[in-house]
């Protein structure tokens, strides 16, 4: 790098060559103070780049600003786009994408081929079996053809999953062990990405995927959902309804502290897995023990939740 | 229709058969265009929206413009086609790639993926006294980015401001929510005109104000 002024009211062509010296490659280390640089107060970089000898005119100036914040803008982009956590999120929603399309695409595919051939079968085992058909004339070719698009996009969809199983782990290894590589996935995807999620209360975690529900509740139409997309998770889905807002707070907890653990500092934690799996069967031992709660957090299942939502609007 | 002067560069022209604001530019996101001037709809922009509404925005043309939250680039794009240097703060990656290609073919439009929250971010890049500061974020917090901003404009320049209840919060009427962020705005602007942009952009308000 060819830094030579890091003062904090130096501005971005700050150790850039001059306007003449055309071929000095000093580009890169331009690019890069426009993504990472800073200063304390703007001033009048335009005017202090022509006296500096950076720019032989305010429009010279200009034009290399242009051309150093459209690369570097781009660069960072590409690199933030990149960014594995990114990928996953690209990958689950195509999936979701994948998988509504075909089906939506299998039902028209569907009632195409019944209307040709007496044995099609709805949904998109059907519309494989139709796909396999020798198509006799213009119109049986185009249904057959459409089941094929609806099987090839089904096809892809278990790809997508595929690769999201594969690669969750790697990603956030400890939210994929507690979560389950599909569930840790889709969490993410919910979040925006894994360093948003971490910096999610465990309150926002517990009802990601439930928004709808949630603004009902903070417009006072509604009693506060217990639960979002962590319902699929077995600890929340097999507890008892009356102990499903302690399992789901609980197991959010532990979540988030995953997902921080996964962000910051990238390590598998044993400790967060035991607690979780102490907690959650002190949670069910209430459905053998009566009713009498022994949690430390008083045991209450329903209105407890509430305070665990404030603070997500 | 109320029609105080719009700036230099800014035109209504029949497109289509329906008189439309436009600016003369490259299409940046498949908007109608007649004879190299492309429209510009006050649906998708609330700073259209201020123009077709009549808001006194002190733009003349030509201005230099620090615009925060530029997103895909729509709105930045007819800026730029009809006001001078113009710089582009935008913080979400997806939205600012299509930001960088409606800028590549604009000389005088510069991108910046940075946070409209932490100007000392890009202070180093965009420069002092401009002329205009145009903000559509939609973030909790829209007055203090405004205010945090103020540094970059001229004493006698203008902020243009879309403020969007929804993001201040869901529960609260618009009304109030606009109340306390026109208070929060008061610390370092002087407020010169208010008006909601309901026609356009449901439960925003448009405010345009100037340095204290």
């Amino acid at each position: 790098m060819t830094d030579t002024d890091d003062s904090a009211d130096a501005g971005w062509f700050a150790g850039g060559s001059a306007a003449d010296s055309k071929a000095t490659g000093d580009g890169p280390a331009l690019r890069a103070r426009i993504v990472d640089g800073e200063a304390d107060e703007p001033r009048d970089w335009p005017e202090l780049a022509v006296e500096s000898g950076f720019a032989g005119s305010r429009d010279d100036y200009y034009d290399r600003l242009h051309g150093a914040s459209v690369a570097a803008t781009r660069e960072a982009v590409r690199e933030r786009e990149r960014a594995d956590d990114q990928q996953l999120v690209h990958a689950v929603r195509a999936r979701d994408d994948c998988e509504r399309t075909a089906n939506e695409l299998a039902e028209r595919a569907a009632e195409w081929a019944g209307s040709l051939f007496d044995d099609a079968e709805p949904g998109i085992e059907g519309a494989r079996a139709v796909a396999e058909r020798e198509p006799d004339g213009e119109l049986e070719r185009r249904a057959v053809s459409l089941a094929g698009r609806v099987a090839d996009l089904a096809a892809e969809r278990d790809a997508l999953a595929e690769t999201i199983e594969r690669t969750a782990p790697a990603v956030a290894p400890n939210l994929a062990e507690m979560a389950g590589p599909e569930l840790a996935a889709r969490l993410i995807a919910l979040a925006g990405g894994l360093e948003s999620l971490a910096k999610k209360p465990s309150g926002t975690v517990q009802v990601l995927g439930a928004e709808d529900a949630l603004f009902a509740h903070l417009s006072g139409r509604a009693p506060s959902p217990k639960h979002g997309i962590i319902y699929t998770h077995e600890y929340v889905r097999n507890t008892r309804p009356e102990d499903r807002g302690s399992a789901s707070r609980a197991l959010a907890g532990k979540l988030t502290l995953a997902a921080r653990v996964d962000h910051y500092s990238g390590e598998r934690r044993e400790t967060l897995h035991e607690e979780l799996r102490e907690r959650m069967a002190t949670i069910r031992a209430r459905a053998e023990g009566g009713s009498d709660g022994n949690g430390s957090d008083g045991g209450g299942s329903t209105g407890d939740t509430a305070a665990d939502t404030e603070g997500n609007a | 229709m109320s029609d105080p002067e719009l700036p230099a560069g800014v035109e209504r022209r029949e497109i289509d058969g329906e008189t439309e604001l436009t600016t003369r530019g490259p299409p940046v996101y498949g908007e109608p265009t007649a004879d190299g001037w492309r429209a510009w709809d006050p649906d998708r922009s609330k700073l259209g929206g201020m123009f077709e509404l009549g808001f006194e925005t002190g733009l003349s043309g030509g201005e230099t413009v620090l615009y925060l939250g530029a997103a895909s680039g729509t709105t930045v794009s007819h800026v730029a086609d009809f006001a001078g240097p113009t710089y582009a703060v935008e913080f979400a990656p997806r939205p600012a790639r299509d930001l960088v290609e409606a800028a590549e073919p604009r000389d005088r439009l510069f991108p910046l993926l940075k946070d409209a929250r932490t100007p000392n971010r890009y202070a180093h890049v965009v420069e002092s006294d401009v002329d205009a500061i145009v903000q559509d974020v939609a973030t909790r917090g829209q007055a203090e980015v405004a205010v945090r901003n103020a540094r970059f404009l001229a004493d006698d320049g203008r902020l243009l401001l879309a403020i969007k209840a929804r993001s201040e919060d869901v529960t609260t009427d618009p009304e109030s929510v606009f109340e306390g962020a026109l208070d929060r705005l008061r610390e370092a602007y002087e407020i010169l005109e208010t008006g909601r942009l309901d026609r356009f952009h449901e439960d925003h308000l448009g405010v345009v104000a100037t340095p204290r």
